[in-house]
């Protein structure tokens, strides 16, 4: 069977099985809704986490950008899994015996005030739209290079398929799906994994390939280095970016990651404290097994490429180079005409391009895996784009529905709330799927930025709140929009100076960076100041009613977490 | 111990577990990883450079244990102070 035909069987079936859960899986009440009835195993719970988290730039970029950036692709790696050890140290257990359903909820109650809520509900909405936009249009890309659609099409059946379970099923049926879907995306990246490494390094190991030599006896990572440095391009494994900004920008990473709603709201659905703890461990595991492959698959790709590409005849490609050249992920342009392809660091001599999708997309062919393969690779990267984008809606809706109607009108019917919050899921499905349809041409990079407001603005409130009994509200909302403005008006300024104020674009380069640090790392100076005004402030205004702080002792205390979750 | 002690002394002892782990998170990946990764390359495992093997496999792997072992010590430490669930 050729790969079309692959494709469609095995997205076909993973989209019925999504479907399936759903249905099975629905939410009868809002506290299944937004928080699965609060009974999930643990180890479903990590593993749904584990989905939810890995998105379509995880499953389909990384990689690839890790391939081009070498030892500087290492932000992302210890920057989006060491967020974990916040997470389950800092945060996860705490915001469990708070037993409510949302951050916002947290916020505003912690900090006694409906305006903290507020900033709190907007910064939920504005992380999490800038987020879902981008896997709708992930969705969209996959669909369109696999199963030969237009790429609005695309969006349109991710969007019915999302709005399905997420919709019918809340909390509960996302929690089911991303379990599932989990199980398709790391069947997926590790099938071509195992086998490329097997075939390039002779061991099956990934991880340990990287480490391992290739046909000639030599380190693959040596052989690496010095066929790049060779080419004029940097060694794989030492770095270009300045430590300050490596340093900013892994812990930029890791507290936004701790600090994304959609993130911390996984771990209320878990029965008991010890579970939440518990439970941030498996995500991670089942996290790591990507992570720690995705270097590889790094390396392995940027290896193979230049071994089948570079220095060959233009005429006598391999197959699957000549296949992706047709979607434009690969580009070749015989400029000085002599017949062959040269890869160079010096734009004007270099020939080849190669996309960075290509490292996860190309490798069935490359390792010359069947067909079935192939269609596997298409229904993973559905499955981490999907996961991610009913996490993230889940948060939108709920956000709407409990933070902002339940909140200001407390007499409304469970069923009712119930309503509404569908009804936002939709609404949140139809606007993320304009998004998908029309992206804004600044998407692409606000999604890095995400976590950045997210470290800024989440994740000092929320520790202060657990760690200090001291911190008040005024304090809180001075922090949390210190934090906010600052780090918008960094990136603002740094990405979008030339076109909204006229900058020069002399001015917005490296040089010019505070401290040396990129817009992506400036999240970690906003927490910082969040931190720092957050606590002046809260010293010179009076401490936090007792009510408050005794709520602050009872969260600390594990015992009781059962029967917190109604009020 | 009136409860309220025991309370406060079960949370420093808490405080004082999760200061130790994060500091060992700091080392892997800020220390071992970024700081001081020229330091470490000096030395080899397999294949890999030994800060370049911290910076892209080896934190990551801490990162997980560490999970595990505050998971053991924490569920320890509830039941010592009785506030287990």
């Amino acid at each position: 069977m050729d790969i079309l035909v692959w494709t469609y069987i095995l997205v076909g079936l993973s989209f019925a099985l999504y479907i399936g859960i759903a249905i099975w899986t629905r939410a009868g009440s809002t506290k299944e809704f937004y928080v699965a009835g609060g009974g999930v195993s643990p180890l479903a719970n990590g593993m749904a986490t584990g989905a939810d988290w890995m998105s379509a730039a995880s499953f389909i970029s990384m990689a690839g950008v890790i391939s081009f950036a070498g030892y500087d692709g290492s932000v992302y790696l210890m920057g989006w899994t060491g967020g974990y050890v916040l997470l389950a140290l800092l945060l996860a257990p705490y915001l469990r015996k708070f037993g409510k359903f949302t951050v916002p909820d947290f916020v505003g109650d912690r900090y006694y005030s409906n305006k903290a809520r507020v900033v709190a509900v907007i910064c939920a909405i504005f992380i999490s739209f800038t987020y879902v936009a981008g896997q709708m249009r992930g969705v969209g890309i996959v669909f369109s290079r696999y199963l030969e659609v237009d790429i609005n099409t695309g969006v349109v059946i991710g969007m019915c398929i999302v709005f399905f379970y997420a919709v019918l099923g809340g909390m509960k049926g996302i929690t089911y799906t991303q379990v599932a879907q989990y199980c398709v995306l790391i069947f997926a990246f590790m099938v071509p994994a195992i086998f490329v490494s097997m075939q390039l390094t002779s061991n099956p190991i990934p991880q340990l390939g990287l480490g391992g030599t290739v046909s000639d006896g030599t380190f693959l990572l040596d052989k690496l280095d010095g066929v790049l440095t060779e080419l004029g391009f940097n060694a794989y494994t030492t770095g270009q970016k300045p430590m300050i900004d490596m340093f900013a920008i892994t812990l930029a990473l890791m507290v936004g990651t701790a600090g994304l709603p959609h993130v911390i709201v996984r771990f209320f659905t878990v029965p008991r404290v010890k579970d939440a703890r518990l439970s941030a461990g498996y995500a991670l595991v089942f996290i790591a097994i990507l992570y720690t492959t995705a270097p590889a698959v790094a390396a392995f790709g940027i290896y193979n490429a230049i071994d089948s590409v570079a220095e060959k005849p233009v005429n006598d490609l391999p197959e699957w180079v000549q296949n992706w050249q047709q979607t434009q992920l690969i580009q070749i342009d015989d400029k000085n005409g002599d017949g062959m392809v040269q890869y160079l660091a010096e734009a004007e001599k270099n020939e080849l391009t190669i996309d960075k999708d290509i490292m996860v997309l190309a490798n069935p062919e490359i390792a010359e895996l069947p067909n079935w393969v192939v269609g596997l690779v298409a229904a993973g990267g559905m499955a981490a784009a999907l996961s991610t984008a009913a996490g993230l809606l889940l948060v939108i809706s709920t956000s709407v529905s409990r933070d902002l109607v339940k909140n200001f009108n407390p007499g409304i019917s469970d069923k009712k709330e119930l309503m509404i919050a569908r009804a936002a899921a939709a609404v949140a499905v139809v606007v993320a799927g304009y998004f998908g349809v029309n992206p804004p041409g600044f998407v692409a990079q606000v999604v890095a930025f995400a976590f950045g407001l997210a470290a800024a603005s989440f994740f000092p409130v929320i520790i202060m709140g657990i760690f200090s009994k001291r911190m008040n509200k005024e304090g809180a909302i001075a922090g949390m929009l210190t934090g906010l403005v600052f780090t918008l008006s960094y990136i603002i300024y740094f990405k979008f100076g030339t076109d909204l104020f006229g900058v020069p674009a002399a001015h917005l380069t490296a040089e010019n960076w505070l401290f040396g640090i990129s817009p992506e790392g400036i999240g970690s100076v906003g927490m910082l100041l969040n931190f720092i005004v957050g606590f002046v402030v809260s010293m010179v205004t009076p401490a936090p009613p007792v009510a408050v702080q005794e709520m602050v002792e009872d969260i600390r205390i594990p015992r009781g977490a059962g029967e917190a979750q109604s009020h | 111990m009136t409860h309220q002690e025991k309370m406060k002394a079960y949370w420093r002892k808490n405080v004082k577990i999760l200061l130790s782990l994060l500091v060992v998170w700091f080392c892997v990946s800020f220390g071992c990883g970024i700081l001081l990764v020229d330091f470490f390359n000096q030395w080899h495992i397999g294949g890999f450079k030994l800060g370049f093997w911290f910076a892209q496999q080896g934190s990551i792997y801490v990162f997980v244990l560490l999970i595990f072992v505050y998971v053991w010590l924490l569920n320890r430490l509830d039941r010592e102070f009785d506030v287990h669930e």
